[in-house]
């Protein structure tokens, strides 16, 4: 599983990010988290609102920085 | 009719201009911690407490109602109500949808590229970013709390006016060439189609007002602490004839003093307003004050820098070029008219 959180390297996007670590330690999951800042990959993304979280090329989070539960039940509903 | 009026006045003074906290502090000052009314200090201090608190209770609450209605607005939904519309139309509607639509300097060029992409006039989208920093419900319930509502309702008017304008004569240019080309290719409009359709409960709008209180205030309290710290000090010691000599309605050249020292400063409205008050208490024109803060507002060496990687100098050069002359002479207007609003 391939875990992308996209922003600008705001405060929030960071924060999403550590979130995102969090919650997939939490799970002890085999996945790969990418902190993504490129201008061009979050134009490519579609996002509007950063932060953006995306799983397996699917965004499933914009524009709020979600909880480490709500990140938790985002990455369950991927994984089936 | 007289009774109206009279409730109305009680209303505004002790809702919006919070007569009852001035009182209040300055009891406390002067009763409680000893302060002798008449000096300078006591001036700064109630000046500081009094605008700190005010500032922050009113900011509280405005954020959450314009939260609230701003949830109905997403910039997706923006994008499709946008795209109905052509010409100066399509200017007005974006300086209009610039105040309600969520927005913080950190998302403006995401939302840029979007609206880019989906292939809305580059005009538009400037009409858009102009006005959302500008004119939101917040600071203009502000203005009407530290001033009054006539210039309330007139800086909202001429901040979408610099927006329609702006925007339009961006169009008017043909500058869609001088757009970064990343920007312009449509990869990943795809993507957005899916994620526009979201609908919230009411109770995800009010967690999501909650949220974005909580936000902002952690965002901009520091400088609202400076702003009122800085107006404090302007207040209680800063001689008036230094200050108008400078910024005075005799020096000609105040308004374009005031606009070319906002700009590079990156504060929130909210940080500008306590010196704008501290200023017009010493007597600058409110033409100079509100140059000033939409100075600060619109234009910041951080928008400018992210701004930079998505367009090209001529169309950067352009954006500020235009929105520096609104500014200015939006500010000669009003001081020039500034008796109406007295």
């Amino acid at each position: 599983m391939e875990i992308k959180v996209l922003g600008s390297g705001c405060a929030n996007c960071k924060r999403l990010y550590q979130f995102t670590l969090q919650a997939v330690s939490d799970l002890a999951i085999d996945a790969e988290v990418l902190y993504v800042t490129d201008m061009h990959a979050i134009a490519d993304s579609g996002l509007m609102r950063t932060p953006g979280l995306i799983i397996d090329g699917k965004i499933v989070s914009y524009g709020r920085v979600s909880t480490v539960d709500e990140i938790k039940n985002l990455i369950n509903k991927a994984n089936i | 009719m007289e009774t109206i009026k009279i409730i109305f006045t009680w209303l505004n003074d002790q809702l919006l201009k919070m007569n009852w906290l001035q009182s209040l502090v300055n009891n406390f000052l002067s009763n409680v911690l000893g302060f002798d009314s008449e000096s300078k200090i006591f001036d700064s201090v109630s000046f500081f407490m009094y605008d700190v608190i005010k500032i922050l209770i009113l900011l509280t609450v405005l954020i959450f109602i314009s939260s609230y209605i701003q949830s109905y607005f997403s910039p997706e939904r923006t994008r499709r109500i946008l795209g109905k519309f052509k010409g100066v139309p399509a200017n007005i509607i974006g300086a209009l949808l610039g105040t309600v639509t969520p927005f913080c300097s950190c998302s403006s060029i995401p939302i840029f590229i979007g609206f880019t992409k989906a292939g809305l006039p580059i005009g538009v989208t400037f009409s858009f970013l102009i006005s959302s920093p500008l004119v939101d419900l917040a600071s203009v319930i502000l203005l009407a709390s530290i001033f009054n509502w006539r210039i309330a309702i007139a800086y909202v008017f001429v901040g979408l006016i610099i927006a329609v304008v702006g925007g339009s004569v961006i169009s008017a240019f043909k500058m869609e060439k001088y757009v970064e080309d990343f920007v312009r290719d449509r990869t990943g409009l795809e993507n957005s189609s899916d994620i526009i359709e979201y609908k919230m409960t009411r109770k995800e709008r009010i967690r999501y007002a909650l949220d974005q209180v909580k936000e902002i205030i952690k965002r901009v309290w520091v400088y609202i602490i400076i702003g009122v710290g800085i107006g404090a000090v302007i207040h209680g010691f800063i001689p008036e004839a230094f200050i108008s000599l400078i910024l005075g309605k005799e020096n000609s050249f105040s308004v374009i003093i005031a606009t070319l020292l906002g700009i590079p400063m990156y504060a929130d409205i909210f940080g500008t307003l306590p010196i704008a008050e501290a200023l017009v208490n010493k007597g600058v024109g409110i033409g100079t004050v509100l140059a000033f803060m939409m100075a600060v507002t619109a234009l910041s060496l951080p928008s400018i820098v992210m701004l930079k990687k998505v367009i090209k100098t001529k169309l950067l050069m352009t954006f500020v070029g235009i929105v520096t002359i609104g500014i200015i002479v939006v500010g000669y207007l009003f001081n020039g008219f500034g008796f109406l609003f007295a």
